[in-house]
């Protein structure tokens, strides 16, 4: 089962509950697996601390002219959506920086003056810690295409147990890459005005992409109580509320989890688990 | 006209609350939400909107189900797997190919390399933005379309016109609230500012992902300055991040204490300036003259 926790808004707690969900089933004997989606700022190794065994280049294509063969007809130009190519004084010049490797530009090249080059734009790192198998893609400085980062590590995905997927924030492409072919997306937000408008996007986000979901609300007892009547108006689940807690923070500040600070909060992390396996069996009877 | 953008590296460290408040304290600005995927900064200026514009940041593909053949080569050809034989059938084929308009990225290779040119290619809404009018002078924002990309573009979009509206009402200053992150919509919101200001929190994750969007920042060559929230959280982790900056080369400004008049002026549409005239407000002011100074 693929379990995505995501959220529009960031810094509400999404790897704090990915990691903590990740470990307090692995404590249980369960066979588990975590993928930090959030290439940009992949902070699940701070928590799991897993050793990795492997570490992959994420590449993608990007278009080399032969000059020799070009006749600067000027087609991929005309062709590539992204002005990563254009024809300049009868020969195409890239800008790699710009490309979205959709491989246009060769297909439609009549003298097969280009072909494909990869350029490295970030690694997928594979390994595991206590009983958890770890993943996560870390973006090069300076590139942009997240998508593709987040697209290769899933490749290591395994097809049985449990896979928790840390997403990206936000609710565009990153977002979209990191859920879209899992069973239940877990959505944390925090009760402010700000939590608020961020949870309503990101609900809208799963529900076009239709996905069965429900919330987590941390930091429960500090705003208002915006969220829990969203939530309630929208039928909603909310499956977890963790309260506002400083020992949370100060762990959380020091790289420490919660379910090995507090104990409690493993049975707390299993019984989320559960309950987002009944919603999923039911969402699955309904559709 | 000088530009400075607020960005954060990691989410929640206070990036919105402490734009709107620096919103109060300047002088002569227009302001503008970059952070197009998550907007909030609209919810404590609460603008009044003069004009709205589509926003359409790239084509589509969609298949004619009349048309086409099932021939597949559109399929073939996709490599953003955006094409699926799950199309209604027609006169020649049982079933034909259908583009899933989430996955598609907009690259044309189909619709060129279509034998019976059954796809067509239109402009894709991806959100609107708004030029308003707010307490504290122009702002523009935007909302990206629900599951929609290209937000680096949109971005871009609004810092032009919000340049545009500076130069134009000869305003001195131009206030930009980013985006978490290091990826497009964040190099978007800082390619050309004048400074940049991060906004941090001491924790593990805070220090990591500071040194990775500084290291975005030191590439591009901008002036950048750090603040870190909520610092007597783990005061030990503020030093060290402090120390870490100063190795990068950026330049620490000022720390400010976890206060909840964040969460309460956020819940009272209030700038923390407007709320509180306690210690935090005498903070971020003297925050704000040194940005102001480090823009020259």
């Amino acid at each position: 089962m693929k379990i995505a926790i995501a959220s529009g808004k960031g810094g509400t707690g999404k790897t704090t509950l990915s990691t903590n969900l990740a470990a307090a089933l692995a404590h249980d004997g369960r066979r588990v697996q975590y993928l930090d989606c959030d290439v940009e700022e992949p902070n699940g190794h701070i928590f799991l601390k897993p050793q990795w065994d492997s570490t992959e280049d994420v590449t993608v294509g990007v278009p080399q002219v032969d000059l020799d063969t070009c006749t600067g007809c000027g087609k991929c130009g005309q062709l590539c959506q992204y002005s990563a190519i254009v024809a300049v004084k009868g020969a195409a010049l890239v800008f790699e920086q710009l490309c979205h490797s959709c491989g246009g530009c060769m297909a439609v090249c009549p003298t097969g003056a280009i072909r494909e080059v990869e350029r490295k734009i970030g690694v997928a790192q594979y390994g595991g810690s206590n009983g958890v198998a770890a993943g996560q893609g870390v973006l090069d400085i300076g590139a942009i295409q997240s998508p593709a980062v987040i697209r290769h590590l899933k490749k290591g995905m395994r097809d049985r147990g449990i896979v928790i997927l840390d997403a990206p924030p936000g609710t565009s492409c990153p977002v979209i890459e990191a859920i879209r072919d899992c069973d239940f997306v877990l959505l944390v937000t925090e009760p402010t005005p700000f939590g608020l408008n961020d949870l309503e996007l990101a609900v809208g986000m799963v529900r076009q992409l239709g996905i069965p979901f429900a919330v987590a609300v941390n930091r429960c007892d500090m705003g208002d109580d915006g969220v829990v009547r969203y939530c309630r108006g929208e039928n909603i689940p909310i499956l977890l509320e963790i309260p506002n807690d400083r020992r949370i923070a100060e762990a959380y500040s020091r790289g420490d989890m919660m379910v090995n600070v507090m104990t409690a909060y493993r049975q707390k992390f299993i019984r989320l688990f559960e309950s987002i396996v009944s919603l999923q069996i039911a969402g699955k009877e309904t559709a | 006209m000088k530009e400075v953008v607020i960005i954060s590296g990691k989410g929640g460290t206070g990036k919105t609350s402490l734009t709107a408040a620096f919103a109060a304290l300047a002088e002569n600005a227009v302001l503008a939400d970059c952070d197009v995927d998550a907007a909030d900064l609209h919810l404590v200026l609460n603008p009044n909107v003069l004009r709205q514009s589509d926003f359409s940041g790239g084509r589509l593909a969609a298949i004619d189900p009349h048309t086409c053949i099932g021939c597949g080569k559109c399929a073939a050809l996709c490599r953003f797997d955006a094409i699926a034989l799950d199309g209604p059938g027609n006169d020649v084929v049982g079933k034909t190919y259908r583009v899933d308009p989430i996955a598609c990225e907009g690259c044309k290779v189909c619709v060129a390399f279509c034998p019976v040119d059954a796809i067509a290619f239109e402009p894709a809404i991806n959100g609107q933005w708004f030029v308003s009018e707010t307490r504290f002078g122009p702002m523009v924002h935007a909302r990206l379309g629900i599951a929609q990309e290209n937000s680096g573009k949109l971005v871009t979009l609004i810092r032009k016109e919000a340049k545009r509206i500076a130069e134009e009402q000869n305003k001195t200053l131009l206030l930009v609230d980013g985006s978490p992150g290091i990826g497009c919509p964040v190099i978007a919101s800082i390619t050309g500012a004048d400074v940049v200001l991060i906004i941090t929190e001491p924790t593990l994750s805070g220090l990591h992902d500071l040194e990775r969007v500084g290291q975005l920042t030191r590439n591009f060559g901008i002036r950048t300055l750090v603040c870190v929230n909520k610092a007597d959280i783990n005061p030990q982790m503020s030093e060290q991040i402090a120390e870490k900056v100063q190795q990068q080369g950026l330049t620490v400004i000022g720390q400010l204490p976890y206060d909840d008049a964040f969460t309460k002026a956020q819940i009272m549409k209030a700038t923390l300036i407007e709320y509180t005239g306690g210690e935090i407000a005498e903070k971020i002011k003297a925050l704000w003259r040194q940005v102001v100074y480090a823009a020259g």
